[in-house]
């Protein structure tokens, strides 16, 4: 039975099988025709968010907790323009998600009209793919496409941008039955040929290292991950994107590799003689200066997007796969290999390995005058809230800190804004976390600054029933840009005191959004603090952390210099010869 | 850095050139030349872009255009397999006493002359780059008023089309 029915409602039916249970978004004039169905639908919840950059970031947040897509909505325009940095931070990270637009009637189209932005031409680089729909008869392909972009393959953000006319014509409903794209697809399996040379080198091997990325966690990978990693007894790191891939407590996790990685952790990159790099792209903040990085490694790189292998260090063996189905493979591969007797001694690397995790462990120290320590706090939040919460970081000082002391033990379990950076990430991107995963408990770890970037979202927490919690690191400072002033710039501090211990007081700021607030200023309060907020669960909860502003991130491998000259302290640099050969 | 030859096939869907084309400088490349139009079959339109790049950019360039939707397929074209040809008119002075020289040259040439006035000759020339630029050497004493060129487009030799032929996959292990 064919049905006529308009371009709104063919879309809002589109997403019912597209499967969506929620959308993030806010109505405006090109966009207004959807948002009258969307009122009947069955199915789709709409989060009615306060700002679209809030709408983005919940999708993001809904998608990384809960391994679907999520989708966000805004009318043409600056509704438009204001999604640009969640879908830019989207692509970064390969997070699926689906951004849906109003645009100005066609016939306005290049008219400068009001609300008018080429918001398809803006996001071309920073989208897997995008759409300009004019026609109610496009809708439904368009959106069946879009959501097979996001998710397939390597994940990303797919923009439909659809005319005010096309949502407004009818046409007959017909969802498509099968997916059109010849330019498109993704090499999900990998050669058998290059999965068997792949095991002879990891069986050869004297100090290999698997360096796990966000692939792992994005292809559901952590299960096999552990059985290889167990199978070869073979080191493991995982970077900022991958925290959670494999558990923190296990023997053989080094930590976190990079910029702010341990001693441990890079040290394994530097000195290794294979690298099997699983699902990660090596980013500028993992590598330090290219040319002094691994330098004496060869290379086994995995990754279902081909563009990234050989971009920025030689694989000696690539392979293009779905990270879960090369995994699966080695596992025989390298069993096969052990069976007949090829398996080099690791006893020495692990030797040398344990030696650099006795010796600079993570660490800090408390601050003398008694005000309270950021690192404590992140690190008793960890111990308190446990490894089945979901903990969400903006940008800087405190998503580093919660990136080391908090320990990790599941996937899907660390969200943050990894390749972009975004400041702002940490409340949205909660808020779309325990809408996608609502029984688990969901603490955003936020600084001062990020914080008042995007914390109006809290009044939509507070009105939708989300209860997040909110752990607010506030050194009132921009925490990473003074250190570094105080390291680079003659502690001359330009324009980072943000003086927010007392403007805002975000204790009544949490109180005015009709959630809990709490203020904490000394390490005795701490524990308390949290465990309150644990058991409330009426209303999101603000913990205004007072910290020391004085505290740093450490290691640290400054920008523009090599992993060999990590310090792990203010000029202490780790004795690398007992490791050296 | 080498010029490289790359005949990439397209969805003729709006914005496609705009997605080409940006790639190319956001990847930090910069295009030669790149001319555009339809091919045999409907609905696909074939691109010739001319880069010069190293291999290892132009490994990255093609990977990338690979991730674009709307791209079918690549394939480089190297000179010693290709057939690659250029148009060009050239607005030439050339007046009573000069005319019979210039067409010489049009004849060694195997150009063609396709406007004249009492001062000027228009001419239309075809071929590789450095046959143009050898022919604008020798018309350049005369004059020259205007030139306009059109990007280079390119055409494997022997009998197997494009379709036929399987993707240039710079990625070793496929």
């Amino acid at each position: 039975m064919s049905q006529h029915i308009t371009g709104a409602e063919s879309l809002v039916k589109s997403l019912e099988h597209a499967d969506v249970e929620v959308v993030f978004g806010i109505p405006g004039g090109a966009i207004l025709p959807v948002y009258d169905p969307l009122m009947d639908s069955p199915t789709v919840r709409h989060i009615l968010v306060r700002h679209e950059q809030g709408a983005g970031h919940a999708a993001e947040g809904y998608a990384a907790a809960s391994n679907r897509v999520g989708v966000c909505m805004a009318t043409s325009g600056p509704g438009a323009t204001n999604l640009v940095t969640p879908i830019a931070d989207a692509h970064m990270d390969s997070v699926p998600m689906v951004a849906i637009t109003g645009q100005v009637p066609s016939a306005f189209i290049g008219s400068d009209a009001f609300q008018e932005a080429d918001i398809r031409g803006i996001t071309m680089p920073i989208t897997k793919h995008n759409y300009l729909v004019t026609r109610a008869e496009d809708i439904p392909r368009a959106i069946k496409e879009a959501f097979h972009l996001a998710s397939t393959g390597r994940p990303g953000p797919v923009l439909v941008d659809i005319t005010k006319d096309a949502l407004q014509a009818s046409a007959e409903f017909v969802w498509p039955s099968h997916i059109d794209l010849p330019g498109y697809k993704p090499t999900t399996k990998p050669h058998g040929r290059q999965i068997k040379e792949a095991a002879r080198m990891i069986v050869d091997a004297h100090r290999p290292v698997f360096y796990v990325g966000g692939g792992v966690i994005r292809s559901q990978a952590h299960r096999e991950l552990r059985q290889l990693a167990e199978l070869t007894g073979i080191p493991v790191v995982t970077t900022l994107m991958a925290r959670g891939a494999f558990p923190d407590s296990h023997k053989q996790h080094m930590g976190m590799p990079g910029m702010h990685g341990t001693v441990g952790a890079v040290g394994a990159l530097q000195k290794s003689d294979l690298l099997i790099v699983l699902g990660a792209r090596f980013d500028d903040r993992v590598t330090g200066k290219l040319e002094s990085f691994s330098p004496k490694s060869k290379v086994i790189h995995i990754d279902i997007d081909p563009a990234e292998i050989g971009k920025n260090r030689y694989a000696d063996i690539p392979i293009v796969s779905d990270v879960r189905e090369a995994i699966s493979q080695l596992i025989p591969a390298v069993t096969a290999e052990f069976d007949a007797g090829n398996r080099a001694d690791l006893t020495a690397w692990w030797i040398t390995l344990n030696h650099w995790r006795e010796t600079y462990p993570l660490g800090y120290d408390q601050p003398q005058d008694g005000t309270l320590s950021p690192q404590y706090v992140i690190e008793r939040l960890g111990k308190i809230a446990g490894p089945e919460a979901i903990y969400t970081a903006g940008v800087g000082q405190h998503q580093m800190w919660a990136a080391q002391f908090i320990g990790y033990e599941n996937p899907n379990t660390w969200l943050n804004s990894g390749g972009l950076g975004t400041m702002g990430y940490s409340i949205p991107a909660a808020m779309g976390a325990k809408v996608g995963a609502p029984d688990k408990t969901v603490w955003a770890i936020d600084g001062d600054g990020c914080f008042q970037m995007t914390n109006q979202e809290l009044a939509t927490c507070t009105i939708n029933d989300i209860p997040i919690k909110v752990a607010l690191i506030n050194n009132a400072s921009l925490g990473m840009v003074r250190q570094w002033q105080n390291l680079f710039y003659n502690e001359r501090y330009s324009n980072t005191d943000l003086q927010s211990h007392s403007i805002p007081d975000f204790v009544k700021l949490a109180d005015a959004y009709g959630c809990h607030g709490i203020r904490v200023t000394k390490a005795e309060e701490v524990d308390k603090a949290i465990e309150k907020s644990m058991e409330t669960n009426d209303a999101p909860v603000v913990i205004d952390f007072q910290v020391h502003r004085d505290a740093m991130v450490w290691p640290m491998v400054a920008a523009g210099t090599g992993n060999d000259e990590i310090q792990f302290a203010r000029d202490l640099a780790p004795q690398w010869e007992r490791g050296d050969d | 850095m080498a010029r490289h030859t790359l005949s990439i096939l397209v969805q003729d869907q709006p914005g496609v050139l705009a997605r080409i084309s940006a790639l190319f400088s956001r990847r930090g490349y910069n295009i030669e030349s790149l001319a555009v139009g339809t091919t045999e079959t409907e609905g696909v339109s074939r691109m010739t872009v001319v880069v010069n790049v190293d291999l290892h950019a132009l490994e990255q360039v093609t990977k990338q255009l690979n991730k674009l939707i709307n791209v079918l397929k690549i394939v480089e074209l190297d000179d010693d397999t290709a057939i690659a040809r250029e148009l060009m008119l050239i607005k030439v002075k050339a007046d009573d006493h000069t005319r019979s020289k210039v067409l010489e040259l049009v004849e060694l040439f195997r150009a063609k002359v396709v406007d004249v006035s009492g001062d000027a000759v228009t001419i239309e020339a075809t071929g590789s780059r450095d046959k143009l630029e050898a022919f604008l050497n020798v018309l350049a004493p005369h004059g020259i008023k205007e030139i306009v060129q059109s990007g280079v487009v390119a055409l494997a030799r022997g009998g197997r089309s494009i379709a036929e032929r399987s993707n240039k996959n710079p990625d070793r292990s496929q």
